[in-house]
């Protein structure tokens, strides 16, 4: 067990902090990382949250299929609201999704050096996001065997998608950007694939590393075109993950609702992404990083970083709140002002409070430092910026579809126990394809964190210890 | 380190198939392949890789656990073409988007596409066929689409990968070279490559150990 001998959430402007913990070595850094996926068996508590994931899974799987043989009536949804739980779920996993992809592109671009600790699982956790995610429109199709119509592939009607409209920019754009994020974490892991590929001791381990590994052996000429493709792809990623939420906001924005027709809805959308996908990239590395002891990689100052973003994104999210309020006062349309008070104060104004509780107020305590650097207290928060961000999702949806122009079509969405369960087994589908991979991949981009180490640097001394240099940022 | 051919591989990992004949590191039974030279820090690889090139070798590499900054400078690698490739891609994505967008949705004449397929005119609203704006963000995710795939597809290209056998790979000492050394190969096909004379090259730039590797 390592303990901190530096503390480096002190910011002293003469000297950068160092991000390594534990006088590491690169040796250190190899043993310490391969040694979780190489390890004969995982800890307990990976075993019982593995089973306790598995059975959810199954769950999701045998709701899935009682929906296709039943049809979309064992679901909530129903006039006036036709998009239930399927599509609050979409909308919540695919906006987890976006915190890996910001945390690899956008702060690579900007040269967060912190960001190499937590990259690769934020980025494993984006991948499976975005597979819950795309679960639920295309089990919400109804007619699931022509599913197909929604990509442009020749069909027995001879017609084409209609490209005009924001729900098949979803398709584009989600594919795109599931696409472009596996490629991403797979390039970013090519390195630490070899490196497994040649620590490992039985034939089977070597070759099914060696054959993802695809040859990698550390040549500087690969290593050149591999660092120019890997700014490549975050430049290309950053407009991806605002474009992504931006189009799944069109959905809404571009329909007539009241309450949904709102030209804040894209920005708003992506803040609220960032939001909900660093609460989720902490909820995953606050416990991961406890139970394989890597405190020294993910240091408190990153946690400390990540807290900071989340209060950051988290008022973004509260001044869209009360920007609805204002353009919908200041509209003067009668339906959209009903529509927001409607929100506060309807039928629906518990899940209202729920969400601006758990967005808006509680993560206000990030303005303290003891309350950024407490274990206990940012993994609350963050299991309640989690759920605040659900509801977000479904007060949008839902509250808007219910009570809409004519009072004689309202009605009030009930969720049957089939939807629950299908929110409860998305949930063990994620935990199932992220324990998987805490198991048998490396769960820290083992290069990058050689490469952000004070020794790194050819031009300094070598063997520096960490927090002499400058090298880290 | 009195003599580096001489000193024993690294003894803390065991190895997976001990090989059937025993021999000194770096005594070579079949064809050579070149010259293998370990460093312990990225500073000495920098010094070293300055120093080969200086001398005039060709046929060369660094094999290095992390991108050690301005190595490749070092060793004279010029600009990859790579982003131009990334372009070309990226505005095949954008094409397609357009194209496939105006004939999916703005055109009704039959077209061969590996199946014989007609354009549909969808009228939305009494709106043109063609109007562009509502068309952006398809092109938008499809030019990144493409470039995307290109850019990883070309980077691995361009490198000869995947290519799963290399002579480095079966050498003992040079699995290190992913974990935490630094490694220099001179290979054997290069003009002025001589056994003898190369190996006290790399010897004298400070190399660790030198081994020769089999083809």
């Amino acid at each position: 067990m390592t303990t901190l001998v530096i503390d480096n959430t002190f910011d002293d402007p003469t000297r950068r902090a160092p991000l390594v913990l534990g006088h590491d070595r690169f040796g250190t850094v190899t043993e310490k990382i391969c040694s979780i996926s190489e390890a004969r068996r995982p800890p307990r508590a990976w075993y019982i949250a593995f089973a306790i994931s598995l059975v959810f899974a199954g769950i999701f799987g045998v709701m899935i299929l009682y929906l296709f043989a039943t049809g979309v009536g064992v679901w909530g949804n129903q006039n006036p609201v036709m998009w239930g739980f399927p599509i609050v779920n979409f909308v919540f996993w695919i906006g987890i999704g976006h915190a890996g992809t910001l945390i690899s592109a956008i702060l690579f671009l900007f040269r967060q050096k912190w960001r190499t600790a937590i990259n690769r699982f934020a980025e494993a956790m984006t991948i499976f996001a975005v597979i819950c995610a795309g679960t639920f429109p295309g089990i919400h199709l109804g007619r699931v065997w022509v599913s197909y119509w929604i990509f442009p592939i020749p069909n027995q009607m001879e017609m084409w998608p209609q490209f005009r409209s924001p729900l098949l920019w979803d398709v584009f754009a989600v594919g795109t950007y599931f696409t472009v994020s596996l490629l991403f974490w797979y390039v970013g892991m090519l390195p630490d694939l070899a490196t497994l590929r040649d620590r490992a001791r039985t034939k089977v381990r070597a070759m099914a590393y060696g054959i993802f590994a695809l040859g990698w052996r550390g040549s500087v000429r690969h290593w050149h075109r591999y660092e120019r493709a890997y700014l490549i792809l975050a430049a290309l990623a950053t407009p991806l993950v605002l474009s992504v939420h931006s189009v799944v906001s069109f959905d809404f924005a571009v329909a007539q609702v009241p309450g949904w027709h709102t030209t804040i809805f894209p920005p708003y959308f992506v803040a609220g992404a960032i939001f909900s996908g660093f609460a989720m990239v902490m909820t995953l590395a606050i416990p991961a990083r406890q139970l394989w002891g890597l405190r020294d990689f993910i240091t408190m100052r990153h946690l400390e970083n990540m807290n900071k973003i989340i209060l950051v994104t988290g008022s973004m999210v509260g001044y869209a709140y009360l920007m609805e309020f204002f353009t919908a006062w200041y509209s003067g349309s009668i339906y959209e002002w009903f529509a927001f008070a409607n929100r506060a104060f309807g039928p629906y104004a518990w899940a209202y409070w729920i969400m601006v509780s758990c967005n808006v107020v509680i993560p206000q305590i990030f303005w303290f430092q003891w309350a950024r650097r407490k274990i206990a207290v940012m993994f609350l928060v963050c299991l309640l910026v989690n759920l605040g961000m659900w509801f977000e999702r479904f007060v949008i949806i839902v509250t808007s579809l219910a009570q809409d122009y004519l009072p004689s079509s309202w009605g009030y969405f009930t969720p049957t126990w089939v939807d629950l369960l299908t929110l409860a087994g998305s949930f063990g589908l994620f935990m199932t394809l992220f324990l998987l991979f805490c198991r048998y991949l490396p769960m820290i981009a083992m290069a990058e964190v050689k490469h952000i180490m004070p020794q790194a640097n050819p031009h300094g001394h070598a063997g520096q210890e960490p927090g002499e240099s400058e090298a880290g940022r | 380190m009195n003599d580096p051919t001489t000193t024993a591989a690294p003894t803390d990992r065991p190895s997976a198939a001990p090989p059937a004949i025993p021999r000194e590191p770096g005594e070579v039974i079949g064809k050579l392949y070149g010259l293998l030279a370990e460093f312990e820090t990225p500073a000495a690889i920098m010094v070293a890789a300055n120093r080969v090139r200086e001398a005039g070798y060709k046929w060369w590499d660094c094999h290095t656990p992390f991108p050690v900054h301005g190595l490749d400078k070092a060793m004279g690698i010029r600009p990859t073409i790579l982003p131009w490739l990334v372009m070309a891609a990226g505005l095949t994505g954008a094409v397609t988007g357009v194209v496939l967008q105006w004939y999916t949705n703005a055109t009704n004449f039959d077209a061969w596409f590996i199946v014989p397929i007609t354009g549909y005119e969808f009228l939305v609203s009494g709106k043109p066929m063609w109007s562009l704006p509502a068309n952006i963000p398809v092109i938008f995710e499809l030019t990144i689409l493409f470039a995307a795939i290109g850019c990883v597809t070309m980077m691995l290209l361009l490198s000869k990968l995947p290519w799963l056998y290399h002579p480095c790979l079966k050498n003992e000492r040079f699995l290190r070279a992913s974990d935490d050394r630094f490694f220099i190969v001179i290979e054997a096909r290069d003009p002025l490559f001589y056994r003898r004379k190369s190996q006290e090259f790399l010897k004298s730039l400070g190399a660790t150990a030198v081994e020769a590797l089999e083809a």
